[in-house]
């Protein structure tokens, strides 16, 4: 059934069973590796592809199904869980606790927006080059940069002492930001953020066939895919095992082999990139960006992600980002169930403290019930429906 | 079966260790040749463990000078010395314990990777070439040491003697030309124990690879090793065959103690040099 392989397979069984006939699998064996190859490969059993293939659809078909609110905030999930990657890459894989995810989402919104600002304003710098993957890869590149500086910190501090100084970095942005005017635009006056524009098209402007939401969903997702299929080749290559390395013993992993100093390095620059990245495209779905958006809580907002997914995952990153994307979506539906509750910031108890107090909740309880987040709760469910009707 | 020949694999000489007031090693000389099983042995805190903290680049000594295939490495960073052919295992298990097996062992190659995060990122050319290629070297590895069963389990959930076959595949997944090894069958049960003895003279003769092992099993360390290094108090007591050292009075001192000497071993002080017959 699940004979994926490029190469038919016309030959009988018994002759393409032989040991070391690569990517050759014998018929009707869907199941049996008979290279490193199939084994090793992402998407390594008929199951996960068909998994994926079914994923596919539906990401595919939900624009045409869901309003156009619900696309906006699927297509921010999409965009947060670019950054949730790079979050996770950097302490979920390589175990150097980061608080400073906002500053480099900042970075790159900020390098995003100028490369794509209009050209001619004094008060504002703007380079004009509104085509997408130019200001993405541009503000990518910049906070990978800005990794790269960083980076030497992690190599003379570890743990609590790491996430306090990257916790620095978070004030020091929000300072930069705040009075750079020329670049933010300035408190309380912002900026235009980058706009999504792909072959000519402005994907943020509606157009004859597809609405704003529906182009930016397809748009977001579809990066998603390929950032996520980056992430998860990087993290099941040596970079990754060596990321890895250093997170679970750094001696041993030296003395392996592993140069500890290269390691960390990149992981801050590729946990960079990804926040620039994410960060540029964040602000191009609602188009205006304001300096006080990169704050501590965002940064506590992605670790909630990390955790709550599944630390040192990919798919967990995502799982993780989409729950965080909607659950103020539904804490805003909750006034209707729970009628004490108010959905006015002013009164007492509103949705908003609920909001609030909901990341801390899911934070602890995550971390006592099930530390390996959203993916071991998927891991067990696979486990049990694997193993049934028996309990092991 | 001393396989001697004109170069060594590993000269030591005059190696001093201290940390603050405490002399860990005090002048430790010795070589090892190629394809020879050297033992280190010696009381608790004799120094064993600091001299392969020196060797693989962890400590660096006040003192003395390490050449590894002719090279002084002294002072070069551990990652480095792993690229040149330096391999070891550790007393307590320090393996990567939330990676499968497999893994672990992979990562025994980290330093022979050479493509950069593009291709890895993108999956294609060098890093899968790579990759295939590591992954068929490790797997003669897992033959090797029998490992088969356990492939793909997380590390941190296997027994303790596997953990320390699972250590003893990472560093020969290296490719070293000198393989450190501490302590390789400490806490392990008699069979665990018969099946590293087995694997330890399987990779002398079949890999040819040089070993330095610290250990306490006597039994083992005289049945196994080509020469004996006793230490004491960072000082080297004698080196010599098993045979020669069993009978060295001063290495039977230093184990049993001496009975007229009131206070016994443990009162003196430490950085007093304890009295030296057969140094080389």
């Amino acid at each position: 059934m699940t004979t994926t392989d490029d190469r038919p397979t016309t030959t009988s069984p018994s002759r393409s069973a032989a040991p070391g006939a690569k990517g050759r699998r014998p018929w009707g064996r869907p199941a049996l590796y008979t290279g490193y190859g199939q084994d090793m490969a992402l998407l390594n059993t008929g199951a996960k592809k068909a998994a994926l293939g079914v994923l596919m659809v539906l990401a595919l078909l939900l624009p045409f199904v869901l309003e156009d609110d619900l696309l906006r905030l699927l297509a921010t999930g999409a965009v947060l869980a670019i950054g949730a990657i790079g979050l996770n890459l950097v302490t979920g894989y390589a175990g150097q606790v980061s608080l400073g995810h906002a500053f480099f989402l900042g970075i790159g919104a900020y390098t995003a927006a100028v490369v794509s600002g209009e050209t001619g304003d004094e008060d504002l710098y703007g380079f004009g080059i509104t085509f997408l993957p130019v200001w993405l890869l541009a503000g990518g590149a910049m906070a990978a940069l800005v990794g790269l500086v960083v980076s030497p910190l992690a190599s003379r501090l570890r743990g609590l002492y790491l996430a306090i100084v990257t916790l620095g970095l978070v004030f020091l942005g929000e300072h930069v930001f705040r009075e750079w005017d020329a670049v933010t635009g300035g408190v309380g006056v912002g900026r235009p953020a980058a706009d999504p524009v792909l072959f000519g098209v402005d994907l943020s402007r509606s157009t004859a066939s597809f609405s704003a939401d529906q182009q930016l969903y397809l748009l977001m997702t579809g990066l998603l895919v390929l950032f996520a299929l980056l992430g998860r080749n990087i993290a099941r290559s040596a970079i990754g095992r060596s990321f890895a390395a250093v997170r679970d013993r750094d001696i041993a992993a030296e003395v392996t082999g592993v140069d500890v100093r290269k390691a960390k390095r990149l992981a801050f620059v590729i946990s960079g990139f990804y926040a620039g990245c994410a960060g540029a495209l964040l602000y191009s779905i609602s188009g205006y960006l304001d300096p006080s958006s990169f704050g501590l809580l965002v940064s506590v907002q992605f670790v909630a992600m990390v955790l709550i997914g599944g630390v040192a995952t990919i798919s967990g990153s995502i799982m993780g980002a989409y729950f965080i994307a909607i659950l103020p979506r539904l804490t805003r539906e909750l006034p209707e169930y729970l009628p004490f509750l108010s959905s006015s910031a002013t009164e007492f108890p509103n949705v908003f403290q609920v909001e609030t107090l909901l990341y801390g909740l899911l934070i602890v309880a995550f971390l006592i019930f099930e530390p390996r987040g959203l993916f071991g709760v998927w891991v067990r469910a696979r486990n049990y429906w694997k193993s049934w009707p028996f309990s092991y | 079966m001393t396989h001697a020949t004109t170069e060594n694999v590993l000269e030591v000489s005059d190696v001093t260790l201290r940390f603050k007031g405490v002399t860990a090693i005090n002048g430790v000389s010795f070589t090892v040749g190629q394809q020879e099983l050297f033992a280190v042995i010696g009381p608790n805190g004799a120094g064993k463990t600091s001299i392969f903290n020196v060797l693989s680049g962890v400590y660096r000594p006040q003192e003395g000078s390490v050449r590894f295939r002719g090279e002084d490495v002294l002072g070069q960073r551990p990652h480095v010395l792993a690229g040149k052919g330096l391999a070891r295992t550790f007393q307590n298990i320090e393996l990567f314990e939330n990676l499968t097996v497999v893994d672990n062992l992979m990562l025994g190659r980290a330093h022979q990777v050479s493509y950069g995060v593009f291709s890895a990122a993108a999956w294609f050319g060098k890093a899968r070439r790579s990759e295939l290629r590591d992954r068929a070297a490790v797997e003669d590895i897992v033959d090797f040491l029998e490992l088969a069963p356990y492939r793909r389990m997380p590390v941190g959930l296997l027994p303790y003697g596997v953990q320390k076959r699972v250590e003893l595949g990472r560093a020969l997944a290296m490719e070293p030309t000198l393989l450190l090894l501490d302590e390789p069958v400490a806490g392990m049960n008699l069979e665990e124990t018969e099946d590293m003895a087995r694997f330890i003279l399987d990779i002398r003769d079949e890999l040819a690879i040089s070993m330095v092992m610290v250990e306490h099993d006597m039994g083992l360390v005289m049945d196994l090793a080509d020469r004996i290094m006793v230490v004491d108090f960072g000082v080297p007591i004698t080196t010599g065959v098993p045979a020669e050292v069993q009978r060295n009075p001063d290495v039977v001192k230093a184990y049993l103690g001496e009975d007229h000497d009131t206070g016994g071993r443990r009162k003196k002080n430490a950085a007093e040099p304890v009295p030296t017959g057969g140094d080389q």
